[in-house]
């Protein structure tokens, strides 16, 4: 399980704006280490946003995003108390979901 | 077919390259300040305030304690606007430290840990996760975000600090005879495209000191002021500097005590 994201969600008029740091190395597969070996690739391959149990927003990742990625986007709706929920996982089978309430 | 290439795509590409070389030209910075701009108040380093939060809360070490009851100088725990008042002089450990040393201290003395092997490798690599030291460093600093900076100058061995760090900011050495001062006292010098802040100066100070610790987007990592003045030893082709030496202290000192009275503005946010 990966580490924890940082979700923020602000309710502005009638959409909601959402913004989520999440924490992952993002190896292209591309870079050598110090000792000159290959560095695995490891990236997010997938992510999905839910606002309560409808899906909002569905991306498919690869190795061009850039590590700790920072991801902000918009749907309409929400209101006080709904959840947030997003969740990724990467090439490694490995995945993570957090969630928040709008306040 | 070569021949065929509608003119209007060529002169859209020659368009299109024209202001960014331009803007390239005079500064990073420019471009820098509109992509910091897109991330509005959010910044990766809060991934490594995370991790670092946990840590300092964390039970841990044979003597079964958390750092919670660390003194960063303002007394047992306190945090709020500690950072701010770094390097000072500590009464219990018979020197100045600044935040890492102080939290090397804490963690030896008061959890029992062994910390040698965080001493020999303080800064993360490329990929790795962030070190111990800083994810500390991002949340401790954090806690001072809009304190106004205070690095003491009372006992005489702060004051030794500064001297130290004055002395060798000024210290021409290695195969390009160069010293902090070469790059670092003049206005509107540059190395590739990032501005050399003028650090002799109480302005330039007060523009660098209260940024770090910051989230380093080339790296994608939190970098101390430890790993900085680290940073600058290799760039100027010296030895490298020991984590925590007399010098690593001394310009840290240094450079905080010109910007005593700037405003804490960290974990900044960096090219």
């Amino acid at each position: 399980m990966g580490n924890p994201m940082r979700i923020r969600a602000t309710i502005k008029g009638d959409t909601t704006e959402v913004k989520v740091l999440m924490s992952h190395p993002m190896e292209t597969g591309q870079r050598k280490d110090s000792a000159g070996a290959v560095v695995p690739a490891h990236f997010i391959t997938t992510v999905v946003a839910h606002h309560n149990d409808r899906e909002v927003l569905s991306a498919e990742w690869g190795a061009a995003v850039s590590q700790n990625p920072f991801l902000q986007f918009s749907f309409k709706g929400g209101a006080a108390g709904d959840k947030v929920k997003v969740s990724w996982t990467d090439n490694k089978g490995d995945t993570r979901t957090d969630e928040v309430a709008l306040a | 077919m070569n021949q065929s290439i509608p003119k209007t795509f060529v002169l859209g590409l020659a368009l299109a390259l024209a202001p960014v070389s331009a803007s390239f030209a005079q500064s990073g910075n420019d471009v820098f300040a509109e992509y910091r701009e897109m991330f509005g108040d959010d910044n990766p380093a809060e991934l490594a305030e995370m991790q670092g939060e946990e840590i300092w809360r964390a039970v841990r070490g044979p003597k079964q304690a958390s750092l919670e009851q660390c003194d960063l100088g303002l007394g047992p725990g306190v945090m709020q606007g500690a950072y701010a008042q770094l390097p000072r002089w500590f009464e219990d450990a018979g020197q100045v430290m600044d935040l890492e040393m102080r939290l090397l201290w804490c963690m030896e003395k008061q959890q029992g840990l062994d910390v040698s092997a965080l001493r020999a490798h303080p800064f993360s690599e490329q990929g790795q996760q962030q070190t111990d030291l800083e994810a500390l460093s991002a949340y401790i600093a954090a806690q001072s975000r809009g304190a106004t900076v205070a690095v003491p100058q009372e006992h005489p061995a702060e004051r030794r600090a500064f001297e130290n760090g004055k002395r060798f900011f000024n210290y021409r050495a290695g195969p390009h005879d160069f010293s902090c001062a070469t790059c670092h006292t003049h206005d509107g010098k540059r190395i590739r495209l990032q501005d050399m802040p003028r650090l002799n100066t109480v302005e330039g100070a007060k523009g660098s000191f209260p940024t770090w610790p910051a989230y380093r987007l080339s790296q994608g990592a939190v970098r101390t002021l430890e790993w900085r003045m680290n940073d600058c030893m290799r760039q100027q082709r010296l030895p490298g500097l020991q984590h925590g030496s007399d010098v690593a202290i001394g310009l840290i000192t240094y450079l905080g005590v010109q910007a005593n009275g700037a405003v804490m503005d960290s974990p900044g946010l960096k090219r």
